[in-house]
């Protein structure tokens, strides 16, 4: 229809909308659910459906100045109430407080029986009834068809829900309704031909001893929206679904240079080292010193006052420390100063998405200027390829929304060409510096190269550098033409222009 | 069997719609054959005390609740089968 296809083009003509309050949630509906109307939640048993729909109500009876109504036909009132305490809703101080309205419906079939002709008027009763005591806008019906085990005649049933949401339409109420996952229809009992307005599909699986709640929209009539599985998570904050902030590239881009902590680097930059609010890829084969040049890196954020907040993957903070400080970086003085928080964790404790909002939350808490991720290549073993560049692609814009500059220490193994086992998330980086060492006679050999860096000079000149008692040092350049010169100077912005970069061997 | 307990009764209905009124008239026959004297018989228009539906959990209309004697039972419809609604109160079926 062209109606239809110009409302689905042009987003100010889009419906109203009622924003559920739920992060992330709101960005893939495009900004909540069709406000005055019924919404059908379908998902198997515990995929989330009434905590989402609870959060819904209770959001927004908090935030949007909307009371809600829920009709409970499962769960006693404080049976609910006790399941989201630990999301930090307080269900019976709402009830008092006249914003939310809890009725639980109990239908028991051994104690009915059916002596003839009947309709749901009680239902429709209470519901008005609960409406009209607190100035409902938002209704919850969970889960309605529990009343298919309770009454027998499913023609009237049928009939008297088709009623029940053209009714809620009627009245204005922005509804959430849930239903059980159906075998061969998308719901049990086939809601889903009545509530036509906005169809959501909760799931939850388990892959690889790793669950993962998902998230999609399935059909949301006049309205555009994201089409993705998006996965979410039931976590201390309430339901947090991801991507948070992905589906815009509109960040700023400073020109404002920070330091990598090695003078020389910096001089391989430009002069002026990476740009803030950027992201640097940093890869190398096992003891080539990734994680020195990180501590660098944060040792000089740190001197500058600035916070810096650094995800450990493969050892403690203590051993960490310990390393760095026998290689004349000392980062305790930092942490003592609360200028550097340490996350340290096992990759493969959590799901990935897990790992995303732990990262969200660690980064919210801290609110760092620099954040470290060492090694990256930890988190890759904890999902698909696919998987792990879109959980990095939304930690990448979720840090660069913040102003953070972020650096990804990446573990190649010596047997792979380095720069095409990157192909995967290079691209997601601004600056990529590469570290390896090579037997030449008797010793170890290390060397460090820029291979890309965008919006500015850097050099393409291949430099041996040593471990020292006081860090990382760089040899003199070899380079006869002095001042760190590319092949083709450029300049620009951070993440505008992704100008090819050449490597120099 | 003569029933001796007292039988209290709900009838909840929604006006005088054909439906409710014949399960009015329904409930009130069964009484006066079987429970002559002994019944307390309340009828409820759900639209005039809406909040009365939330104690004896009411859904479907119109519903007969048998408060006594035990067990509570629930008869939901316009109450024309009457052995289903004999049953319901626990009386014999008629000869």
């Amino acid at each position: 229809m062209l109606a239809t296809d110009f409302m689905i083009t042009n987003h100010r003509s889009e419906i109203a909308k009622a924003p559920t309050g739920i992060p992330g949630l709101d960005e893939i509906t495009h900004g909540g659910l069709p406000a005055g109307r019924p919404t059908l939640l379908a998902g198997g048993p515990g995929s989330g459906k009434t905590l989402l729909g609870v959060s819904f109500l209770v959001e927004g009876a908090q935030r949007f100045n909307e009371p809600g109504v829920l009709l409970t036909f499962e769960e006693k009132v404080d049976e609910l109430a006790t399941d989201v305490r630990s999301l930090g809703y307080d269900l019976h101080k709402l009830c008092e407080e006249k914003k939310l309205l809890i009725d639980y419906v109990h239908v028991d079939r051994a104690e009915i029986e059916e002596t003839g002709e009947y309709d749901l008027e009680g239902l429709f009763v209470r519901l008005e009834h609960a409406i009209k005591e607190i100035g409902a806008k938002r209704v919850m019906l969970d889960t309605i068809e529990t009343l298919f085990g309770g009454l027998k005649d499913t023609g009237i049933l049928r009939a008297e829900l088709r009623r029940l949401f053209r009714w809620l339409r009627d009245r204005g109420m922005t509804a959430i309704i849930t239903a059980e996952r159906g075998e061969n229809q998308f719901t049990r009992q086939g809601l889903e031909e009545y509530v036509t307005d906005a169809v959501i599909s909760l799931d939850h699986r388990v892959e690889d001893q790793i669950s993962t709640r998902r998230i999609r929209i399935v059909k949301y009539r006049g309205s555009t929206h994201g089409t993705n599985e998006y996965p979410f998570l039931i976590g201390r904050d309430g339901i947090n679904v991801l991507p948070v902030t992905s589906l815009l590239l509109e960040h700023d881009a400073p020109a404002e240079r920070i330091s990598t902590g090695l003078p020389a680097l910096d001089g391989m930059l430009g002069g002026k080292g990476f740009y803030r609010a950027s992201t640097v890829l940093l890869t190398g084969t096992a003891g080539t010193g990734k994680t020195t040049l990180s501590a660098h890196f944060v040792d000089a954020a740190c001197a500058r006052g600035e916070k810096c907040l650094y995800f450990l993957f493969e050892e403690s903070p203590q051993q960490m420390m310990r390393n760095m400080a026998s290689a004349g970086i000392h980062l305790k003085r930092w942490v003592d100063k609360g200028l550097l928080t340490f996350h340290a964790e096992r990759p493969n404790k959590h799901g990935l998405e897990n790992h995303l909002l732990e990262m969200h939350h660690a980064v919210e808490t801290v609110d760092p200027d620099v954040v470290v991720v060492d090694p990256i290549t930890n988190l890759m073993t904890v999902g698909s390829n696919a998987d792990v560049r879109s959980m990095l692609t939304r930690l990448i814009d979720f840090l660069k929304t913040r102003g953070v500059t972020a650096m990804f220490a990446s573990l190649t193994s010596s047997t792979q060409v380095a720069e095409t086992t990157e192909a995967l998330i290079s691209s997601l980086m601004d600056s990529w510096v590469l570290v390896a060492a090579d037997t030449e006679g008797n010793r170890r050999s290390r060397k460090l190269y820029v291979l890309k860096s965008r919006g500015m000079q850097h050099s393409d000149e291949v430099r041996h550098f040593m471990f020292t008692s006081h860090g990382i040092e760089l040899l003199p350049s070899e380079d006869k033409t002095e001042g760190a010169v590319t092949v083709a100077g450029r300049t620009g912005k951070a993440g505008r222009s992704p100008a090819r970069a050449r490597k120099g061997k | 069997m003569i029933p001796t307990e007292q039988y209290v009764l709900r009838l909840y209905v929604t006006g005088m719609t054909p439906r409710s009124t014949r399960a009015i008239k329904c409930v009130r026959d069964v009484c006066e054959q079987h429970l002559m004297g002994q019944y307390d018989l309340e009828i409820i228009d759900v639209y005039q005390t809406p909040s009365r539906l939330v104690q004896d959990q009411i859904v479907a209309i119109p519903t007969l609740v048998k408060c006594t004697p035990a067990p509570i039972r629930l008869m939901v419809g316009d109450m024309s089968n009457r052995e289903r609604l004999l049953t319901g109160l626990g009386l014999p079926l008629d000869d």
